[in-house]
C-alpha cells in the first residue's frame, strides 16, 4: 500500500487537507462562538458563507471592486444583513426552545439559497485568484494563493482566540455565555453585545467565503456540502469549545486527506465514521466541558 | 408597632405583580425604602423575596406593577438600562463566572457613576482577592467568592445595592466579615435592600424590615419592633 | 369527543370517494408524508426530540422494500413489512448513539448520521447511485389480489395509512404516550420519579423510525422507484415543515400539514427554486407566529371560546 505513493501526491493532498481544514476550523469556530452566547446552532452559516462568495464576485464583476476590496467589504455587508436578521428574527424567539431559532436559522438559509439559485442558476461561477503562480518545493509544487489562505487562516483563528481568551472584551463574552442577565445586571447592553457577536460569526463565516472564492467556484449550494462536513467536525470537537472548534477543523481536514491518500472510496465519510467513533466514546466531543449543555 | 412611612424614599416598590413562566410569584408587593436606610426583606424559603429583587432589577421580565426609583418608573425597562440609573445586584448564587479569572471577575462591571471604586482601591480593600487575582474565579471558597460577588459591584459606583442572601452556607467567622463589610458601606451611605433568612445576622445591620410571605408584605417593622415581637416574626420565617 | 368522531367519519368518506376527483397518485403520496409526519410527530410533539435526518429511516425503507421486490422477488406485504422493520432497527441503533443527548446535541447528531447513511447509499451498488433504483415491482397483494392499478393501490395505502394513523392515536393516549410527553415537558422530573427517560426516547424514536419506514416502502412502491432524494436532506426538512405547520403535539396536524405541502410543492414544481424558498419562508412564518400550527391553533380558539362560554354560563 505504501510503495505505490508518491511524494507529490501525498503532500498535494496534504495542502488541500489542509485548506479544507483552515476552512472547516473558521466556519466551526464562527458557530461555536454564536452558540456559546446564544445557544443557537446557525443553520444559515453555509449560506452566509456562500453569500461571502458571491457578494465577492458581485463586487467584482458590478463594481469592479477587486480581490483585497472584497476581502474587507464582503464580510461587512454580509453581517450586516446577519445583524438585522438577529433582530428580526432571533432576539424575538430567545425565550422559546432553542430549536426554534435553530429552526429560523434554516428557515433563512431556505430562502437565501433559493433566491440566489432562481436568479444565477445552480452552475459555480469563476472568480479570479488574486495571486498567481507558486513555488516548486521538489517534494510538491505550492501554489501561492493557496499558501496565503492557509497562513491567513491560521491568524484568524489564532486572533479570535487571543481576542476572546485573553482581552477584556473577550471576557465579556465569556461572562454572558455563563450568565447573560447576570452581566446585564452590571449595566452592560448584552442585548446589543448578542447582535455584534452574531455579526462577527457571520463575518466570519462571509470572510471564509470571500477566501474560498479563487479555489472552488462561486455556486448557490457551494455552502451546504461544507457544512454537513462542519457539523460534524463541531459534533466532535464539542459545540462549546472554541480552540477546540479549530483544532479539530484542521485535524479533520489533514485526515480526510490521508484518506484519499491512502483509502479513497473512504475519504468521504472519514469524518462521519470518526465522529460515530467519538459519541460513543467521548459523548459531549472531544472538548466540551460538562456544563456547557 | 407599625412603621409608618413618612418621607418619600428614593426607592418605592407599589402593587408589584410577577411571574416565573406561568406560575405567578408575587401578588402586590409595596415597601420603600430611604435614602441610605438599609432595609431587609425576610421572610422563609419561596416566600418571594428573591424574586422580589430580581424583579426590581428586570430580570423577572413579567412584571406589572410601579417600581420608581429616584422618581423615574424602572416597570418596563430592561435589565441594563435599571443598573444604568444606579442600582446594583448581588446575586443569591453569587454568580462568580468560571471562565474567568478572580481579576477579571472583579473587573468586569462597567463603571457606570462618578465614584466607583478604582481598581487598585478594590484590591486594596480586598486584600485576600488581590492575592488570589489570577485564579479561577471559581476556586475561591464560597466566603472569598461572596467577597468578590460583592467587591465588583462596587467598582460601578451605583448607591443602590440589591444583597440577596450574603450570609448562606457561610461559616460564622466570615458571616461576621460580611456583616463588618456590609456596615462599612452603610456608613459610606450606600442605600441597601438586603434579602436575608438569617434573622440575627438581619438585624445586627438593619434599620428597618419587610416581612414577606407567600407573595405578599404581611408587615414592615423597626429593628426595635422587631425585638419586641420576635415570637411573631419567627413563625413567618417557619422557625 | 363526539365532534372529533363526527369529523374523522366525514374524512374517512371523502377519502374513500377522493380518486374521482383527484389524481390517485397525489394522493397517496399525501397519504405516505401523512404517515411520515406522524412518526416525526411522535418524536417531536409528543416526546420533544427534533430529528434533524428523520430522512434516513424513509429513504432506507425505501431502498429496502424496493430491494425486497425487486431482487428478492418477496411479496408485497412481506416487502413493506421488512421496510419497516429495517427502519425501526436502524432507529435502535441511531438511539443507542443519540438518546443521551440534549435536544441541540440530538438535533445534531441525527444530522450527521443522516449524512452518513446517504453517502453509504450513494456508494452502494443495490441502490444504483444517482439513478436510482428504478422498476421496482408491484406484485399482488397476499397472493391475489390485483393492485397494478392506481386506484386500486390507493385504496390498499389507504388502509394502511389509516392502521398505522389509528396505531399512533393508540401510542399516544396510552400509559406510554403519557410518559413521552412528561418527557417532553420535563425531564428531569421524569427520572425523579424513577423511570429512565433515556429508556423511553429510545423506544420512542425506534417506533418512529419504524413508521417512517412503512412511510418509505409505501413511497416506493406507489411510485416503483427510490432514489437519493428520499434520503436527502430536503426529505427531511418538509418532513418538519409539515408537522410544525399542521401542529405539533397534534393528531390531525401531520394530515393537514402533509396536504397542504404536498399540493403546494405540485403548484409550484413548475417554478423552479420557488416551491425551496416557499417552504423556507412558510417555515419561518411558522416558527415566528404560528408556533402552534393550523390544528393548534384551532385548538386553542376551541378552548378559549369554551372557556368564554363557561364564565358566562
Amino acid at each position: 500500500m505504501f510503495d505505490a505513493i508518491s511524494p507529490q501526491l501525498l503532500f498535494g493532498q496534504l495542502l488541500i487537507g489542509l485548506i479544507n481544514g483552515s476552512f472547516y476550523a473558521m466556519l466551526s469556530m464562527g458557530l461555536a462562538i454564536i452558540f456559546g452566547l446564544m445557544n443557537v446552532v446557525n443553520f444559515a452559516h453555509g449560506a452566509q458563507y456562500m453569500l461571502g462568495a458571491f457578494t465577492a464576485w458581485l463586487l467584482l464583476n458590478y463594481l469592479g471592486v477587486p480581490y483585497w476590496g472584497a476581502l474587507v467589504l464582503a464580510p461587512v455587508i454580509v453581517a450586516a444583513v446577519g445583524m438585522a436578521m438577529e433582530r428580526a428574527v432571533l432576539r424575538p424567539l430567545q425565550h422559546l426552545d432553542h430549536l426554534y431559532g435553530l429552526l429560523a436559522t434554516y428557515a433563512v438559509a431556505l430562502i437565501v439559497e433559493g433566491l440566489i439559485r432562481q436568479r444565477y442558476g445552480a452552475t459555480g461561477m469563476p472568480y479570479p485568484s488574486p495571486i498567481n503562480g507558486g513555488v516548486n518545493l521538489g517534494f510538491m509544487f505550492l501554489p501561492w494563493y493557496r499558501f496565503y489562505v492557509v497562513i491567513f487562516s491560521i491568524v484568524i483563528c489564532l486572533g479570535t482566540w487571543l481576542l476572546i481568551e485573553h482581552t477584556r472584551l473577550g471576557a465579556y463574552l465569556r461572562a454572558a455565555n455563563e450568565k447573560p442577565d447576570i452581566v446585564e445586571s452590571f449595566g452592560v447592553n448584552v442585548p446589543r453585545m448578542i447582535t455584534l457577536t452574531y455579526g462577527f460569526g457571520v463575518g466570519l463565516a462571509a470572510l471564509s467565503g470571500v477566501l474560498a472564492a479563487p479555489i472552488y467556484q462561486v455556486s448557490p449550494s457551494m455552502g451546504t456540502s461544507l457544512m454537513i462536513t462542519v457539523f460534524a467536525v463541531v459534533v466532535i470537537g464539542g459545540i462549546g469549545s472554541i480552540s477546540g472548534a479549530i483544532m479539530t477543523g484542521y485535524v479533520l481536514g489533514l485526515v480526510e486527506a490521508l484518506t484519499k491518500v491512502f483509502y479513497p472510496a473512504g475519504a468521504g465519510m472519514v469524518v462521519f465514521v470518526v465522529m460515530i467513533i467519538v459519541l460513543l466514546m467521548k459523548p459531549n466531543g472531544m472538548f466540551s466541558s460538562p456544563e456547557r449543555l | 408597632m407599625r412603621d409608618e412611612v413618612t418621607t418619600a424614599g428614593i426607592l418605592s416598590v407599589n402593587d408589584l405583580h410577577a411571574w416565573y413562566a406561568e406560575s405567578k410569584a408575587l401578588h402586590g408587593i409595596s415597601f420603600e425604602v430611604r435614602e441610605g436606610e438599609l432595609l431587609t426583606l425576610i421572610g422563609r424559603n419561596g416566600a418571594g423575596k428573591t424574586t422580589t429583587l430580581r424583579s426590581i432589577m428586570g430580570i423577572v421580565r413579567k412584571r406589572t406593577g410601579s417600581v420608581r426609583f429616584r422618581n423615574e418608573e424602572l416597570i418596563d425597562k430592561r435589565i441594563y438600562q435599571i443598573a444604568r440609573k444606579g442600582l446594583a445586584y448581588c446575586p443569591e448564587e453569587r454568580a462568580i463566572f468560571s471562565s474567568l479569572s478572580v481579576k477579571e471577575n472583579l473587573t468586569l462591571p462597567p463603571v457606570l457613576q462618578k465614584g466607583g471604586m478604582a481598581d487598585d482601591e478594590l484590591l486594596k480593600a480586598f486584600p485576600n482577592l488581590q492575592r488570589r487575582a489570577s485564579s479561577q474565579g471559581t476556586k475561591l471558597s464560597g466566603g472569598e467568592q461572596q467577597m468578590l460577588a460583592i467587591a465588583r459591584i462596587l467598582r460601578t459606583g451605583s448607591r443602590f445595592l440589591l444583597l440577596d442572601e450574603p450570609s448562606e452556607g457561610l461559616a460564622p467567622v466570615v458571616v461576621k466579615e460580611i456583616a463588618e463589610l456590609i456596615r462599612k458601606l452603610k456608613r459610606q451611605g450606600f442605600t441597601i435592600i438586603l434579602v436575608e433568612q438569617n434573622l440575627r445576622f438581619a438585624r445586627s445591620v438593619a434599620d428597618r424590615h419587610v416581612i414577606v410571605e407567600n407573595g405578599r408584605v404581611v408587615d414592615i417593622l423597626t429593628s426595635d419592633a422587631l425585638s419586641q415581637d420576635m415570637a411573631r416574626v419567627q413563625s413567618y420565617l417557619g422557625v | 369527543m363526539a365532534v372529533r368522531l363526527l369529523l374523522g367519519l366525514a374524512l374517512l368518506a371523502a377519502a374513500l370517494v377522493a380518486p374521482y376527483f383527484v389524481y390517485s397518485v397525489t394522493l397517496m403520496v399525501i397519504l405516505s408524508f401523512v404517515v411520515f409526519a406522524c412518526s416525526f410527530n411522535l418524536l417531536l410533539g409528543y416526546t420533544g426530540l427534533l430529528c434533524f435526518g428523520h430522512a434516513m429511516f424513509f429513504g432506507g425503507a425505501a431502498y429496502i422494500t424496493g430491494y425486497m421486490l425487486k431482487s428478492m422477488s418477496m411479496p408485497l406485504e412481506l416487502a413493506l413489512l421488512g421496510g419497516t422493520l429495517s427502519a425501526a432497527l436502524l432507529g435502535f441503533f441511531v438511539g443507542l448513539v443519540a438518546v443521551r443527548k440534549s435536544g441541540i446535541q440530538f438535533a445534531m447528531i441525527t444530522f450527521a448520521i443522516a449524512q452518513f447513511i446517504y453517502f453509504i447509499l450513494l456508494q452502494a451498488p443495490f441502490t444504483g447511485g444517482e439513478d436510482g433504483m428504478q422498476s421496482i415491482p408491484r406484485p399482488a397483494l397476499l397472493g391475489f389480489i390485483d393492485v397494478s392499478s392506481s386506484t386500486t393501490y390507493y385504496y390498499v395505502v389507504l388502509a394502511i395509512t389509516v392502521a398505522a394513523v389509528l396505531a399512533f392515536y393508540r401510542i399516544v393516549h396510552s400509559p406510554f404516550g403519557e410518559i413521552l410527553r412528561a418527557i417532553r415537558d420535563n425531564d428531569a422530573r421524569v427520572e425523579s420519579l424513577g423511570f429512565k427517560p433515556e429508556r423511553f426516547k429510545l423506544l420512542a424514536l425506534t417506533l418512529s423510525a419504524g413508521m417512517a419506514g412503512l412511510a418509505g416502502g409505501m413511497k416506493a412502491t406507489i411510485f416503483q422507484f427510490a432514489t437519493l432524494t428520499d434520503v436527502s436532506f430536503p426529505i427531511s426538512s418538509e418532513v418538519i415543515l409539515m408537522t410544525l405547520l399542521g401542529g405539533l403535539g397534534t393528531l390531525a396536524g401531520p394530515m393537514v400539514g402533509a396536504g397542504f405541502i404536498i399540493v403546494l410543492n405540485e403548484h409550484l414544481a413548475q417554478f423552479g427554486e420557488w416551491a425551496l424558498i416557499a417552504q423556507g419562508a412558510i417555515l419561518l412564518l411558522v416558527i415566528m407566529f404560528l408556533r402552534r400550527g393550523i390544528i393548534g391553533e384551532i385548538n386553542a380558539l376551541i378552548r378559549n371560546r369554551r372557556v368564554k362560554k363557561a364564565d358566562r354560563g
